[in-house]
């Protein structure tokens, strides 16, 4: 048997040692009828016959490696520096377990410690947890905070919010008396200005924008934190962490929280998971934190030490009053956004979000000159931007997945207002060849 | 030295001009985003990320790796943890960059492969838990706990119940339980262990109402004992209109053995990163599928995954799903990891799984009772809880005895838990230890036992061979200090106050 160690002998002393002469005597709790049930499982493979099966699994996909991919829309395909993965596999990190027993587990804290100073860095705010599972859970928690906080009712959330992350905040609030009402975009698709001032009342918690957002725009959101915060409610903001690096962020636009999707920092795209959910807040939100925080300390003899810290909020000491019922979370995602940042350091997240910048802009202003295509370059992106196709998208994507290019997302899905408008994402990793190629393929459909 | 003394942050090891990753120089739009962008959308403020070469943060990083106890440099019998060792087959698989760049939007008959592997890992679970059909969205345990309080709010309000607004959770249960439930405005009720530490059904009896919406359960419960009632106690909720909803902390024990699903249970998660050996990466990233019975199908977050005709599709929640609780599918690399779990062992090797775990629990219980009060009679499952109440030792606490735990080279079981247990350690050993580590570790804890009694002071000063010793929580928590940015205002403050 792999993973066991127990021999045979070793079995029959310890049993003997225990006092009983077989297994089931251990288990006479078990009810008869429950036991020993029928279990349709194949029998184990070796290890050599998995390695096989599974290279015969991989086999069965086409990767964005295999492929041209223009796919974004939430996961992204960019470079990882190859330390993050040895970094990250570092069993001494990647076995542990949560780092309760703060003297054996100096390393994670600190590297904890540091993801929160990053985070911190890099979007403006105060105080960041050690991670949340995703964009759309951390975003939904975000969400019950500003209920929490202000002890309002409603949420207001723009329409060009991920539509995954409005699926899952709406998941989380059925059933509860409080209200979502949506925010709509306009035709080049920046959040309507005026109707959120409209609907600004005196029942709004919290007002959720994302920037880019899902139609890739970047959000003008001038003036919008002073309006909210006159009105008592929280902004939360929910952006790419990598656009941080060129585009304002959510401490600069006046955010109470920003809460979304890490995964750009570092992580594979992985079919959609494990990512990784960043949650900063200002000061005044620190104790409503969900989840796990570091804190610096020291130890009995004076020396600097890391701990977790603010544990009173958290579910095994409140139980039923904890704020929230998150325990594990991302630690080892964190971690590898931790060594990204790292790795980037002070001017290499302001290269790698102007790279991404250059690379989607050199795609739109190509594709504007298509004949069968519209996109609209007066719009700032960072590295995602939406195309009309005067064809079905469908044929045409049918027609270009045949070339093995993967030409980006149809919104039709997720709006049904926008027939044939794809979102097409071009990050550093596309040279001038893919993006020319993928130019002239359109053309031909 | 062999640990680095040195604990400085990656912040304060920076130096302006130095660099790690190269980026591509070459430019393609010609144009610049300080020209082009309006400033507005700008940033304007600059950001403090540290400077240093790429051989001083590998060195940085892995000499932390170091200041780490881990399940593959140090024996971990956390209780209720379940700190298996975690094969490398797993991670070989979970590496391939077949799986690893998939994007989740991508087209389905472009990711065949993978959908196989959700399916097949969906098959698997449905086979040993003895459910009907899984979830495999929800990102970890108490995630899983979270989807399962939706499913029992919308199947109640589907029949028109919406009365039942009461959770009933076991004094003895994980924090998380009662959380997820008071989370969305379920009122939670306390059941009592009786003095078995079992479910008191006395005290269940009393709480069953038509107001009653679900018990939570964890089985075997934290004092690592079968609820022997079991089916009493599912037959008895059932009777009343409730759900039952069975967290799966402990699964591990019951592989092969006896399933959820049997026992009566219409909900249940599965922390994949428990009993099906992914690691637990210091806190996450964990699993959280979540199965139920035929009755609840309808009303699980979608999309699932379906297969017709030897393919594999995404099939769209129907009209009374819950809706989704994540983006894209869930945690797929960990899915990756126990699919190649599941099919190593096969049907033999689950129970054969279970089977060490449990008589490892036992012998080391067997073994350590003369010591220490082991809390319940009779034979343990996987895991078992002492207390340490009866060694008359001046002012230890468990937590010092798991300190100290760490100079013998293990680390600490879970202590202070269950509540229900004064002084509690909570050893759960796992199938993947050798006799020899847990004859080390009985001697470790007789050894504690004796100096508790003969040089308190030392148990209660411990640990003395690691890089830190008992890092001030109390301060911590007075005076937060969450990133460096804090330490240079807490530092700016302290200068204009000495000014």
């Amino acid at each position: 048997m792999p993973y066991l160690s127990l021999t045979a002998e070793e079995k029959k002393a310890m049993f003997d040692r225990i006092g009983v002469r077989s297994f089931d005597e251990l288990t006479g709790d078990i009810p008869a009828s429950l036991r020993d049930p029928k279990i349709s499982l194949p029998a184990g493979l070796s290890e050599l016959e998995i390695q096989d099966l599974v290279a015969k699994l991989g086999q069965k996909n086409t990767t964005v490696k295999g492929a041209l991919s223009f796919l974004g829309a939430g996961s992204y395909d960019h470079f990882i520096p190859a330390a993050v993965f040895d970094i990250v596999g570092r069993q001494e990190f990647s076995t542990a377990y949560t780092p309760y027993q703060p003297e054996a587990s100096q390393g994670t804290l600190q590297a904890i410690y540091e993801y929160q100073s990053l985070m911190v860095e890099l979007t403006g705010l105060d105080v960041s947890n050690a991670s949340h599972y995703d964009g759309a859970t951390s975003l939904a928690e975000a969400a019950l905070v500003a209920l929490k906080q202000t002890d309002r009712s409603k949420l207001l959330i723009a329409r060009s919010v991920h539509p995954h992350y409005r699926q899952t905040i709406r998941t989380y609030l059925a059933g509860t008396p409080y209200q979502i009402e949506e925010i709509n975009f306009d035709a080049v698709g920046n959040f309507k200005r005026e109707e959120l001032l409209s609907r600004l009342d005196a029942t709004v918690a919290g007002v959720i924008f994302q920037t880019p957002n899902f139609l890739g725009v970047m959000e003008n959101l001038e003036g919008v934190s002073e309006k909210i915060h006159a009105n008592g409610s929280l902004m939360i903001l929910t952006a790419n962490p990598l656009s941080l690096g060129l585009f304002k962020s959510p401490g600069e636009w006046g955010a109470d929280i920003a809460a979304g999707e890490g995964q750009p920092l570092g992580l594979s795209m992985n079919f959609g998971g494990p990512y990784l959910g960043y949650f900063v807040t200002s000061q005044a939100l620190m104790r409503r934190i969900p989840g796990r925080l570091a804190g610096l300390t020291e130890d009995a003899d004076g020396k600097r030490a890391f701990c977790l810290t603010l544990q009173a909020r958290e579910q095994h000491i409140r139980r039923e009053r904890a704020g929230s019922n998150i325990c594990s979370n991302q630690a080892l995602c964190a971690l590898a956004a931790c060594v990204y940042m790292t790795l980037l350091g002070k001017k290499g997240i302001r290269e790698i979000a102007e790279i991404n910048w250059d690379r989607a802009n050199y795609l739109r202003s190509k594709i504007s000159s298509l004949k069968n295509y519209e996109v609209d370059p007066s719009q700032t992106i960072f590295n995602e931007f939406r195309v009309r196709s005067n064809k079905p998208f469908p044929k045409i994507q049918e027609k270009l997945m045949a070339q093995g290019i993967f030409p980006g997302v149809a919104l039709e899905p997720f709006y049904p207002e926008l027939k044939d408008h794809f979102l097409v994402c071009a990050t550093e990793t596309k040279s001038k060849e893919d993006l020319d190629r993928f130019v002239e393929a359109l053309e031909r459909c | 030295m062999l640990i680095s003394q040195d604990d400085r942050l990656s912040f304060e090891k920076s130096k302006s001009g130095r660099r790690a990753v190269t980026l591509p120089s070459a430019r393609f739009s010609g144009e610049s985003p300080t020209k082009a962008v309006s400033s507005g959308l700008l940033r304007q403020t600059s950001i403090g990320f540290p400077e240093l070469s790429e051989s001083d943060i590998v060195r940085h990083f892995i000499n932390l790796s170091r200041k780490n106890f881990s399940v593959d440099t140090h024996f971990y019998p956390l209780g209720s943890c379940t700190m298996k060792y975690n094969p490398k087959v797993n991670e070989w698989a979970a590496r391939n960059e077949k799986f690893t760049a998939l994007h989740p939007l991508q087209e389905e008959s472009t990711a065949q492969g993978m959908m196989e592997i959700l399916w097949e890992l969906e098959g698997g679970l449905k086979e040993i838990s003895g459910m009907d059909r899984f979830t495999l969205q929800p990102a970890a345990g108490a995630h899983g706990e979270l989807t399962g309080m939706m499913l029992v709010r919308a199947y109640h309000a589907s029949r028109g119940e919406t009365k039942r607004t009461k959770v009933l959770v076991p004094d003895s249960s994980h924090g998380t339980n009662p959380a997820s439930a008071a989370l969305f405005g379920f009122h939670v009720v306390e059941i009592k262990s009786d003095s078995r530490g079992r479910v008191d059904l006395e005290d269940l009896k009393q709480h069953l109402d038509d107001h009653v919406a679900c018990l939570m359960l964890t089985n075997p419960n934290t004092l690592g004992l079968f609820e022997k009632n079991i089916l009493e106690i599912t037959k008895l909720v059932h009777q009343h209109g409730g759900l039952l909803y069975y967290d799966g902390a402990n699964l591990n024990p019951l592989l092969g053995i006896a399933r959820p699903g049997d026992m009566g249970f219409d909900i249940i998660h599965i922390n994949l990163h428990k009993t099906f050996s992914t690691p637990h990466g210091g806190g996450g990233p964990g699993a959280g599928p979540v199965g139920v019975k035929k009755h609840l199908i309808p009303f699980l977050p979608g999309p699932l995954v379906e297969k017709a005709g030897g393919s594999y599709r995404w099939a769209d929640a129907g009209p009374q799903s819950i809706g989704r609780v994540k983006l894209f599918h869930g945690n797929i690399g960990v899915m990756v990891r126990a699919y190649v779990y599941l099919k190593m062992l096969g049907k033999e090797g689950l129970r054969k799984v279970s089977e060490a775990a449990i008589l490892n629990a036992n012998y080391m219980k067997e073994c350590l009772k003369d010591t220490f009060t082991v809390a319940t009679q009779g034979p343990c499952m996987h895991e078992f809880v002492l207390s340490i109440k009866s060694l008359g030792a001046q002012g230890v606490h468990a937590g010092d005895v798991g300190k100290r735990l760490l100079d013998f080279g293990f680390h600490a079981p879970t202590v202070h838990f269950p509540l229900v247990v004064p002084e509690a350690l909570m050893i759960e050993p796992t199938e993947t230890e050798s006799r020899e580590t847990l004859d080390l570790f009985i001697e470790a804890m007789k050894a504690i036992a004796d100096e508790a009694v003969s040089d308190p002071e030392k148990v209660k000063t411990a640990p003395h061979t690691l890089p830190v010793r008992r890092p001030n929580d109390v301060l911590a928590a007075r005076k937060p200090i969450l990133s460096y940015r804090d330490q240079l205002r807490e530092k700016m403050l302290l200068a204009e106050a000495a000014a």
